[in-house]
């Protein structure tokens, strides 16, 4: 945290002034009583690379202007420039916590503007692995939240059952954080024969690590007493934001497109939508690591009635030929050809769609001109709306609050930035 | 309410800003006059049998490369969600070149202060009454507006200087009786 110094709006120097304290000091409100403290951009606590400029009296945080765009690398200008599919890789960037999360929310929209019906095992696995995917980002936010609050152990405890996630994502698909997964039509490759049995065996510690957690804060003065009641946003403030997903939940709003607008059969799985009451720090920490617990219970009900059959769709526009085909016929040749040279190429047309991230709502309104580039890819962030908010919720609260909310927010500075 | 209920319930009450409508993979798309958005979001609003409380995103688009368009340059598209209802509506402005300016709904969303920044600094679009027309996700020095079509991917821009924030910082305090 460094000082801000600006010479054009540097405000006159704090003069020592012993006339105005006391009753005197809570009347007057001068500006020149203030301390301004930037939190961030480079800071550990910020997770990324975001910046609050605080207005402090004392340690209480009196006004605070937010800064984003430190991480802003053109996502939106480089998908113009790239074929539908080539746009997938970007994608992983966008909430690199979570990345197959993107992937699919990003595939799903092509394929809806395409028509396209992924099958039922691509259909089926793209659940396990976003929620395998929901289940890593709760731990990180939790975990890393912890962390901002002093809890250090906790940390380890949600890394370590995240690491034997990773383990078993880059198994599947020879990655570990920035995986593209998936493919318009389908998924990449298939599973490896161990994978039933090493998932069953990572939820076991998972549900292992999250008991752990619980037991160690759930009922620690110190927890408690640093996040109950601090940083509140009513349900009203939270809507009217746009707010999405698991913070939005914590406020009491029962919301999740899983269950609202259901898509890939989310509506045959059993699971609970675990809501907060007062919308504090605690209730988002909270509402993150029941929800672990259900998407848990997906990825089993999920696991048993994994369908066999291909994971990528046949339909020619989108699906590579066999290799034998490609070799073998002029047909498979040239379909083979088409599909790399001149790439996907859906109908004139925009599209909006939208999947349940472990953030929230994350669309993609894609418009497409014919070509095989998209014309425009807009990326609706979820946790760009938190950040609008996060100024109005730590005014009025301390610094150390500010942190710990900045970390239940789970703002993913990949993702606000695009 | 299904999508021609909605349509129609949106048109009697507005019809002169209602310029047409589609239906975009089961969406129903609304194209409204630039000048008559604010009225419209305000009845999508009001309205207990639409009740759109939340303003899920804001989308600009640059139509001057687009085959065979014959429009006008930019396009805004709003998407609107009702919590209660469970539907989605999807509002359509088309903004032109000369004038790119479209009446500001951050009286109504919180959201939507940012979402008009994104617009202004990507797009160039400007929002009348906006209370802090800046730069969001580029940085203050940046010249152009990168998502415009004849801006060049490849075009580099030397950026160096700190941003104060205090112009939004004197505001909020002046707001909370700081002097």
């Amino acid at each position: 945290m460094t000082p801000m110094i600006d010479p054009k709006t540097l405000l006159p120097a704090q003069v020592q002034d012993n006339s105005a304290s006391g009753l005197d000091a809570a009347k007057h409100k001068d500006k020149k009583d203030l301390v301004f403290v930037n939190l961030g951009p480079s800071h550990p606590a910020t997770h990324g690379c975001l910046r609050a400029l605080c207005a402090l009296d004392g340690e209480t945080i009196v006004a605070a202007v937010t800064e984003m765009g430190y991480l802003h690398r053109g996502f939106e200008k480089d998908a113009e420039v790239h074929t539908f599919q080539q746009v997938i890789p970007y994608t992983d960037r966008l909430n690199y916590v979570s990345a197959i999360m993107n992937n699919v929310g990003y595939c799903k929209a092509v394929e809806k503007m395409l028509g396209i019906t992924i099958p039922d095992r691509a259909m089926v696995l793209r659940v396990i692995t976003c929620e395998l995917n929901r289940i890593i980002d709760h731990l990180v936010c939790a975990g890393a939240n912890l962390v901002d609050l002093g809890a250090l152990t906790n940390f380890w405890y949600a890394f370590n059952a995240r690491e034997k996630v990773y383990d078993i994502l880059e198994k599947l698909c020879g990655a570990r954080l920035t995986s593209s997964y998936t493919r318009i039509g389908g998924l990449s490759r298939d599973t490896y024969p161990a994978f039933a049995d090493e998932v069953k065996a990572v939820l076991k510690d998972i549900r292992k690590s999250v008991a752990e957690i619980t037991k160690l804060v759930s009922k620690n003065r110190i927890f408690v007493d640093r996040t109950q009641g601090v940083c509140v946003i009513s349900k009203e403030k939270a809507v009217s934001y746009g707010w999405t997903g698991p913070t939005l939940r914590a406020c009491g709003v029962e919301y999740d497109l899983r269950k609202a607008e259901p898509y890939y059969h989310y509506e045959d799985f059993k699971f609970e939508v675990p809501v907060g009451t007062h919308g504090d720090t605690y209730d988002r920490i909270f509402v993150r690591l029941y929800e672990i617990e259900e998407s848990a219970g997906i990825i089993e009900q999920a696991l048993r009635k994994l369908p066999k059959g291909p994971v990528m769709t046949d339909d020619k526009r989108v699906a590579l030929p066999p290799k034998q085909q490609t070799y073998g016929n002029i047909e498979g040749l040239m379909n083979h050809f088409k599909i790399i040279m001149h790439g996907i190429c859906p109908d004139p047309g925009e599209v909006y769609d939208y999947t349940e991230a472990a953030n929230g709502e994350l669309g993609f309104y894609i418009v497409a001109d014919g070509g095989k580039n998209p014309y425009r890819v807009k990326c609706r962030p979820p946790c760009f709306m938190n950040y609008a908010a996060f100024h109005e919720m730590i005014e009025g609260g301390m610094i150390a609050d500010a942190i710990a909310n900045l970390g239940s927010i789970n703002i993913i500075a990949g993702e606000l930035d695009r | 309410m299904n999508n021609e209920a909605m349509l129609k319930t949106i048109t009697d009450k507005h019809p002169r800003a209602i310029k047409g409508s589609a239906e975009k993979f089961g969406f129903l798309e609304i194209r409204v006059a630039r000048e008559g958005i604010a009225e419209v979001v305000k009845t999508l609003w009001d309205d207990p049998e639409l009740a759109f409380n939340v303003l899920i995103d804001m989308v600009s688009i640059d139509y001057s490369a687009y085959p065979g368009w014959a429009g006008e340059r930019f396009g805004l598209a709003y998407l609107f969600k009702s919590l209660a209802l469970g539907h989605r509506v999807q509002l359509k402005v088309a903004v032109p070149e000369d004038e790119p300016v479209v009446p500001t709904l951050s009286g109504l969303f919180s959201n939507a202060n940012w979402l008009e920044r994104e617009a202004y600094d990507q797009m160039g679009i400007r929002f009348a009454h906006h209370p802090n027309l800046k730069r969001i996700l580029n940085h203050h020095e940046f010249v152009g507006h990168p998502l415009r079509k004849d801006y060049p991917i490849t075009k580099r821009q030397w950026l160096s200087a700190n941003e104060s924030l205090m112009d939004e910082m004197e505001v909020s305090l002046k707001k909370k009786g700081y002097e």
